[in-house]
This record gives C-alpha cells, sequence and structure tokens, in this order.
C-alpha cells in the first residue's frame, strides 16, 4: 500500500508534526513500507475471533471517590519551559469555536 | 416552499464528584489557583495510569435512568484523539462506540404547550479539559479543571421549535439538580449546550445535509435567540438558492446574530479507539441498585402531589420546580395536619409568595406561621368577650366616637382586639360581640 505526499501531509497534521516538502517524500516511502509489513497481519484467518481490546480479563475496576493527595503548583510546572502566575504558558491561541 | 427546523442538542454536565474522573485530585476547581490540583494522571505525564471514579460511573447511570435510556450490558471507554493545549494526553478519554446508556427519551413542551418526546442517543462518561486564558498573544493553561468528570447527552434531531429547546435544557437542569449530579450552573461552565441545526423543506422525511453547529452559547436565552437567527438565516439562504454547509457559528449578543468559528476545512478526525489502559464495564447489573438510591424526579413528583394532595396540576408544577421547595411543601403538609390546614391553602401560599430556593427556610416559617396563626386561634366567645370588654374599658375615647356615629371608631376598636391577641383571634366573632356590647351600651 502506497501512501501519497496528502496523506502524509494529514497524517503529520494529525500528529502535530511540521514536515517539509523533502520529509514528505521520504516518510510517504517509509511509511507505506511500515503498512506493507503491518499488513502481514492480514494473511492471518481471524474469523469467529472476538476482537481483543483490553489483556486483562477484568472488568468493573473501580475507585471510591475519596480524595488524595495532587501535585504542589511548583512541583506540577517544574518541566514546563514556560510558566506565568502559577500558568503553563504556550504561544497563542485562539479561543476553539 | 415551507421549511422546518431540524434541531439535535448536545448537552455536556460536570459531575459534582469530590475527586477527578480518573485520578483522585480534588476536583473543584472553581477559583482555586491554577495547577493546584494535579497529578501524573490528569497532567497526561508518561507512564501514568488512569483509575476510574466509581461515583461518576454511579452518576452517569443516574441521569441516564432519569432520561428513560437503557444500561447496556458492555460499555467501554474510549481515547478521543486530538491536539490542543487544553488536552495534556493529546486524547481525552470518552465513549464512542460503547457508551453507558442508550436510547432514552425525554418529553418537552413547546410555547404553545404541544408535548413531544424527544429521543435520546446517548448518555456516556468523559472527562473535562484544562482551562485556558488567552492574554497579551500567549495562552495561559490551568490543569485543575483537567480530568473532572464530565457526562455527555445526545439528542436525537428531534426537535423542531426553539421552545423545545429551551424546555428541555431547564428540564434537564432541573433533573441534574434533583439528582445533586451537578450544581449545572450555566455561568459556570458546569453545564454547556450545543445544538445542531438545520431546515429542510416540509414534507421531506431525510435529514439534510449539512448541519450548523452552535458553540459556547452559556445561556438558555441566548441559545434559543441563537437558533431562531440561525433558523432564518439558513431559510433565507435556502431560498435565495445558497448552498448550505457543514460550519461551526457563536453567538454574537450586542449584534444579536451568529457568525461563522470554523468552516467544514478544518473538520476533526479524532480516529476514536478503545482505551487499553481501562477494563471493560459491566454496569447493567448495577441498575436495581442506582435505581433504589435515586430520589423522586420532578414529573413523577409533580403528579403525586396532584393526586395526592388534590392540589391544581399548575400548583404542583411550580412548587416541583426546586426540589427543596417540593420538600418543604411536604414538610408543610404534614404539619398543617394537625391544623386542619388543607395541602391546597399551603400550596397556594407557596405560589403566591413565590418562595425559592433563595428563601427556602421562609417556607418553613410561613407553614408555621399559617400553622401557628390557626393553632392560637381564640374561637371562645366567653374568652372573646372578655378581651373585647378590656379593649371597651381602655378605649372611652373610640366608644364615644361610635356613640355618635363615626363609623371608623368601630375599626379602632377592632384593631386594639387584634394587637392584643397578635392577631389570633376570630375576627368575625369579634365584630358580633364588640357590636352587640356597644348596641346594649353595656359599656363601663
Ligand atoms: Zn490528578
Amino acid at each position: 500500500m502506497k501512501l501519497n505526499p496528502q496523506q502524509v501531509q494529514k497524517v503529520a497534521k494529525l500528529a502535530n508534526i511540521p514536515v517539509s516538502e523533502e520529509e514528505v517524500e521520504k516518510y510517504s516511502d517509509q511509511l507505506s513500507k511500515i503498512l506493507d509489513y503491518i499488513d502481514q497481519l492480514n494473511s492471518v484467518d481471524t474469523a469467529g475471533v472476538e476482537p481483543t481490546f483490553n489483556i486483562t480479563g477484568l472488568s468493573n475496576v473501580l475507585r471510591d471517590d475519596e480524595v488524595g493527595e495532587s501535585l504542589s503548583q511548583e512541583e506540577a510546572l517544574k518541566n514546563t519551559s514556560q510558566k506565568k502566575e502559577g500558568f503553563f504558558v504556550t504561544k497563542g491561541v485562539f479561543e476553539e469555536g | 416552499m415551507k421549511y422546518e427546523p431540524v434541531i439535535g442538542l448536545e448537552v455536556h454536565v460536570e459531575l459534582n464528584t469530590k475527586s477527578k474522573m480518573f485520578c483522585r485530585c480534588f476536583a473543584d476547581y472553581f477559583s482555586k489557583e491554577p495547577n493546584t490540583h494535579t497529578c501524573p494522571i490528569c497532567l497526561g505525564l508518561p507512564g501514568a495510569l488512569p483509575y476510574t471514579n466509581k461515583e461518576a460511573i454511579t452518576k452517569c447511570i443516574q441521569i441516564g435512568l432519569a432520561l428513560n435510556c437503557k444500561i447496556v450490558d458492555l460499555s467501554r471507554f474510549e481515547r478521543k484523539n486530538y491536539f490542543y493545549p487544553d488536552l495534556p494526553k493529546g486524547y481525552q478519554i470518552s465513549q464512542y462506540r460503547w457508551p453507558l446508556c442508550v436510547e432514552g427519551w425525554l418529553e418537552v413542551e413547546d410555547k404553545e404547550g404541544n408535548v413531544s418526546k424527544i429521543r435520546i442517543n446517548r448518555v456516556h462518561q468523559e472527562e473535562d479539559t484544562g482551562k485556558l486564558t488567552h492574554s497579551d498573544g500567549q495562552t495561559l493553561i490551568d490543569f485543575n479543571r483537567s480530568g473532572v468528570p464530565l457526562v455527555e447527552i445526545v439528542t436525537e434531531p428531534d426537535f423542531t421549535d426553539p421552545s423545545q429547546v429551551k424546555d428541555y435544557a431547564k428540564k434537564l437542569q432541573q433533573i441534574f439538580r434533583y439528582l445533586s449530579v451537578s450544581n449545572a450552573d450555566m455561568e459556570k461552565g458546569d453545564m454547556r449546550l450545543e445544538a445542531n441545526v438545520s431546515v429542510r423543506p416540509v414534507g421531506q422525511k431525510e435529514l439534510p445535509n449539512y448541519r450548523v453547529e452552535l458553540k459556547n452559547i452559556n445561556s438558555f436565552r441566548f441559545m434559543t435567540a441563537a437558533i431562531e437567527y440561525e433558523i432564518k438565516r439558513q431559510i433565507e439562504a435556502l431560498e435565495k438558492g445558497e448552498k448550505l454547509t457543514q460550519e461551526t457559528r457563536g453567538w454574537n449578543e450586542d449584534k444579536r446574530e451568529t457568525y461563522l468559528q470554523r468552516s467544514k476545512e478544518e473538520a476533526h478526525d479524532y480516529r476514536y479507539f478503545p482505551e487499553p489502559d481501562l477494563p471493560e464495564l459491566k454496569m447493567k447489573s448495577e441498575e436495581e441498585r442506582v435505581k433504589e438510591e435515586m430520589v423522586e424526579l420532578p414529573q413523577a413528583k409533580m403528579q403525586r402531589f396532584v393526586s395526592e394532595y388534590g392540589i391544581s396540576k399548575q400548583n404542583a408544577q411550580v412548587l416541583v420546580e426546586l426540589k427543596e421547595v417540593g420538600y418543604y411543601f411536604e414538610k408543610a403538609v404534614k404539619l398543617g395536619e394537625a391544623q386542619q390546614i388543607k395541602p391546597q391553602e399551603l400550596a397556594n401560599y407557596i405560589v403566591n409568595q413565590k418562595i425559592t430556593l433563595a428563601s427556602q427556610d421562609q417556607v418553613l416559617r410561613a407553614v408555621e406561621f399559617i400553622a401557628a396563626k390557626r393553632v392560637g386561634i381564640i374561637e371562645d366567645e366567653a374568652v372573646i368577650k372578655k378581651i373585647v370588654l378590656e379593649v371597651i374599658k381602655k378605649n372611652p375615647k373610640s366608644v364615644e366616637d361610635y356613640k355618635r356615629g363615626k363609623l371608623n371608631a368601630l375599626q379602632a376598636l377592632i384593631g386594639g382586639v387584634m394587637r392584643k391577641t397578635q392577631g389570633k383571634v376570630n375576627v368575625e366573632k369579634v365584630m358580633v360581640v364588640l357590636e352587640k356590647k356597644l348596641k346594649s351600651g353595656d359599656t363601663p
């Protein structure tokens, strides 16, 4: 299966990763190879096999509604490159429509 | 050509649990210091694993049951993938193919009082995102709200009039408050409405091939105005032969019109897939337990008030509007029973006094007032005679005035009796006794 440049660009946009023209070319090739590799799974006959969503086999694993400890503001902001008055800061985005 | 509106509604309601949906951080974020209720789970740090809050699931099921939904046998959480700064994980844990509750309905009334059934497609559980503030070209992020339990309620496109939408939203808010699952305050963002609006020629069965999403509208009134405007705008566009497309619009209250926020080209592709970090939910068996713990809902309470207390439907409707008022009314009825106060009397009093949430203890006081008045009322003629004589004795001037034919002198004397008894006396009997005494000249 061959991914075309538009598809690569769409995937890049969805992953929020900027790609250059050359990279689109390169990734279109590489991603196509990965898809071909994964595609081998389709040769297995899975008729009558239930899809596995979760490997634990558990259900209804729930906790009581109790408040535990949170991080301090300082700890929460420790690894961010930009902070201001207790907030994380990012370049301006418009309020989502 | 005549057109009819096709409207569907999505309502988000934030649950009032103590802790967040998938972690133990404190869930109440309102006016707290930013980023003081976070942890690796709600900050989306690598390796953190979610742990589901049972109370949130119970509340979600309560909402589902209140909206006549079926609780499904098997439910799953799923990841809704998109990038936005308020979403630290890069996905929101939500439900798409396996919601907790499906196929419900709610009856709504339009402005003419016509009742129709709105089908509920689903009631599902998800988590809220962080809160963004925009200033000086920068965006500030507070993750205190990140991971707060959120329930989404989606209708089928069954509304045909904005007044039905308003009634539906108000009924939902009332149900949330009755169930005590949320404060459902629109202005604080506890409850958020999104409407999908399109129009089609009358008689057409198929849904229109476009829909306009109305978003970020934080009052019932603005939502109604936005829908009304949108219906008009769309019909005019179609009549001019324009083609309408999928888009998101907001409401400008100053201009009183909707405006374009996002068009189809930017439509999202969420790539939902099952959340591998959370085991599946089999909540059908919990249905009875949850049902038993649920309070009586407004509609049922209204009907019971009518049949049990014989009060009018209008009064009953006002009494059940707020859970607290209905509660105090029933307390009042019990209290009044001993004094032969009729429920209708109490209902009238509460409704006429416009007693609301803000003055709920007023309700009890009112009842006590009526009851106390009743209980202490002096009916005994011998007692009344005694009091009347005392008042006559103390007011020789009024007696003189009465004898000279001044009619308001009688009023003054009655007033004296009322003051002496603090109003707790049968006035008609007072008048009879008083006039008899005065006419007979049996005065000191
Ligand atoms: Zn947390």
